[in-house]
């Protein structure tokens, strides 16, 4: 029984990282007053850079490289769009995944050619932490998992810190809060905002990364799958904190952990109805446990100066 | 400053004055995309060669060019009467889904009924299957203050997830060798209208459509107030209208516009329910729509490029080796260019309205 639920807690722990992961840089730009449900796409285009970036250069950690840095090229072009031209950034994110969609599946043709077996990459393994991955339970579902797990367990305090008890987060608020007041006391609101949405390209970049190294060895097609909207909703599930983030993310990680379970013990229930438990406990979370909460209040309202 | 305000301008104006910006963007977006081909070392000239000779080639081409037209200005539709009041629906693929199930059912399940019953029947089906979809997201968003950006985006899973189960389940066609339903019944298929294609009566049921949207919009009070509200709720409640009423009315009909999309490729093509039947219909709306700047004629005019691209891709693979997803590069690019000429309006806008930056109100 205990192997059980060890086992369940520490898949739960894999499928929540890339969740979080890009959940973390979401938290940025939704508190900087930036919708961004371009996400999606940015995941993707990590996911392909990620496998991309270990075939060409043979290591996993160049693989994680190369989708942080193609996800912050991506979302440059959101920022640009939704901060400099103020279009609208749903418009704009729904754009950035179709481009990431086109972009991922035509390279990885071009690159990998079709119907041949996927390459053999490196990619990122378990560690186990010496003495504590001994710990029962605790030990298995924390401290031996692959390096992308523990690097985003550590950014939630990180991203914790530097957005409530810094400078730069006070200003990421701020901006979020009310952009004009900022304006005013000199505060460059367009500055922090391309800051904030580089972040979220950033994680979105290295969050496709562990999807394509981390949870498999390979990229295919759409293989984000919706995570980058998940994300999304872990942000406000978990009401624009790192630290909700986590929770909701581990939340969600749940779900999707329970239903391959069901799914391998053969219960009557038909798999498909396991495959909406996320998607319904997001439409639920939304619902029922954040309510009418509010985001930041210029959250989606380009800032001009006049 | 960024949004027209104006809503006194008539539709016709608003939809030729516009048409510079969507042609310089389809212009550029065309030009960058031959870029990224060359870019992964093909010949972007072969292959916009051969993806207008795969969609304008021939009576055949042209008609399978309408036959993918046909869904993407249902589902532009969708996208563009949401926007209209206010909300983003990024749910027309679910409402798809849905609608097309819904018109399985009746083109299945009611039998020995003639085609002038059963097929308006089933056409109705797919209305009412889509929007009580759309429906279900405007119930969360008006009961429970859930954000309709993300539950629309989750309630496209749940439908697409559903369908999956239905085909391999309950639905499935027996013996059950394939996760699909029998066919509908053939008084609740669309007709073919072009000898030789497979374009049929749904493109004109399309055309119909625009027609409703314009009438809606423009012509009925309910649909004045669905404007107003779009563009600004808050004045909308002063001036007695309920922003309320009208998110459940506006997602009801966005949600049938796109279930109408579901209905049309089921009953006009496959004539059966499948898993994944959409190759992306729902999304495709929103760059519809968008290009078409939510306006009757432009979504036309929008929804026949695409359908142009989507037909000509294949071929373009075919004989020019350019994968089929380019398509959605250049898609993406024509939005994004598209909202990027945006800059150029707002410069001028702002030589001449300087003076009257605070006007934001409603002018209405």
């Amino acid at each position: 029984m205990l192997d059980v639920i060890t086992n369940f807690l520490a898949a739960d722990l894999r499928t929540a990282t890339p969740i979080l992961l890009a959940a973390l840089g979401l938290v940025y730009g939704e508190r900087s007053g930036i919708v961004n449900i371009g996400a999606e796409g940015m995941m993707l285009t990590g996911a392909l850079a990620g496998v991309a970036g270990s075939y060409f250069l043979g290591n996993a950690w160049f693989g994680a490289l190369a989708g942080m840095f193609c996800g912050a090229l991506i979302s440059l072009i959101f920022a640009y769009l939704t901060i400099t031209v103020k279009a609208d950034q749903v418009v704009v994110g729904a754009a950035i995944n179709i481009l990431g969609l086109g972009l991922t599946t035509s390279f990885a043709r071009v690159m990998f050619g079709v119907n041949t077996a996927p390459p053999q990459i490196d990619s990122f393994t378990p560690v186990a932490i010496p003495v504590l991955a001994k710990i029962p339970v605790i030990g298995p579902v924390l401290f031996q998992q692959n390096a992308l797990v523990y690097i985003a367990l550590l950014l939630v305090p990180v991203a914790h810190f530097i957005l409530f008890k810094t400078d730069i987060g006070l200003k990421v608020r701020a901006v979020g809060e009310h952009p004009k007041a900022c304006d005013t006391v000199g505060i460059d609101v367009y500055k922090v905002r391309y800051a904030s949405v580089l972040v979220s390209g950033l994680l979105s970049g290295l969050a496709g990364a562990y999807v394509s190294l981390g949870l498999l060895s390979f990229f295919t097609e759409n293989m984000v799958a919706g995570r980058g909207f998940i994300a999304l909703a872990a942000v406000i599930f978990g009401k624009w904190s790192p630290l909700g983030a986590l929770g909701a993310a581990l939340l969600f990680g749940a779900g999707d952990a329970l239903q391959f379970r069901l799914q391998a013990s053969g219960t009557d229930i038909p798999f498909q109805f396991l495959l909406m438990v996320p998607y319904i406990l997001t439409i639920l979370a939304l619902a029922g446990f954040v309510g009418k909460s509010q985001g930041p209040a210029a959250s989606g309202v380009p800032y001009s100066k006049e | 400053m960024t949004t027209k305000i104006d809503s006194r301008k008539s539709w016709v104006t608003e939809s030729f004055k516009n048409m510079a910006s969507p042609l310089v963007a389809i212009f550029f977006a065309l030009g960058l995309g031959a870029v990224v081909i060359l870019f992964m070392g093909l010949d972007p000239l072969k292959a916009y060669e051969n993806l207008l000779k795969g969609s304008l080639g021939n009576t055949n081409a042209i008609g399978e060019t309408l036959v993918k037209t046909t869904p993407l200005i249902f589902t532009g539709l969708s996208f563009a009467l949401a926007k209209r009041c206010g909300l983003i629906n990024l749910g027309a693929e679910g409402q798809l889904y849905m609608g097309g199930f819904l018109a399985t059912v009746v083109g299945i399940y009611l039998k020995g009924l003639p085609l002038f019953i059963h097929l308006p029947l089933a056409i109705l089906a797919g209305f009412i299957g889509g929007g009580l979809w759309g429906i279900l997201a405007a119930w969360l968003k008006v009961k429970f203050g859930a954000s309709e950006l993300i539950t629309t985006i989750m309630l496209n899973y749940v439908a697409i997830h559903w369908v999956s189960y239905l085909v391999t389940g309950p639905m499935k066609e027996p013996p059950g060798n394939f996760p699909q339903t029998p066919a509908v019944e053939l008084s609740a298929q669309l007709p073919r209208i072009l000898p030789g294609t497979r374009l049929h009566l749904g493109l004109l049921v399309a055309l119909l459509t625009i027609v409703l949207f314009y009438v809606f919009l423009w012509k009925t009070t309910v649909g004045y107030e669905t404007r107003v509200v779009g563009l600004n709720s808050e004045a909308a409640r002063y001036a007695g209208i309920n922003p309320e009423r009208n998110a459940f009315l506006s997602m009801f009909i966005a949600g049938g516009f796109a279930g109408m999309a579901g209905m049309n490729e089921i009953l006009g093509i496959q004539h059966r329910l499948f898993q994944a039947f959409s190759p992306g219909y729902g999304f495709d709306g929103i760059a519809v729509a968008l290009l078409g700047q939510n306006t009757p004629i432009g979504i036309l005019l929008s929804g026949i490029l695409f359908g142009i691209l989507r037909s000509g891709a294949n071929m373009m693979q075919m004989a020019a080796k350019v994968p089929i997803a380019v398509i959605y590069i250049i898609q993406a690019l024509v939005i994004m260019f598209v909202v990027g000429s945006s800059i150029f309006n707002f410069v001028q806008k702002r030589k001449g309205l300087a003076a009257a930056a605070k006007g934001e109100g409603v002018s209405c």
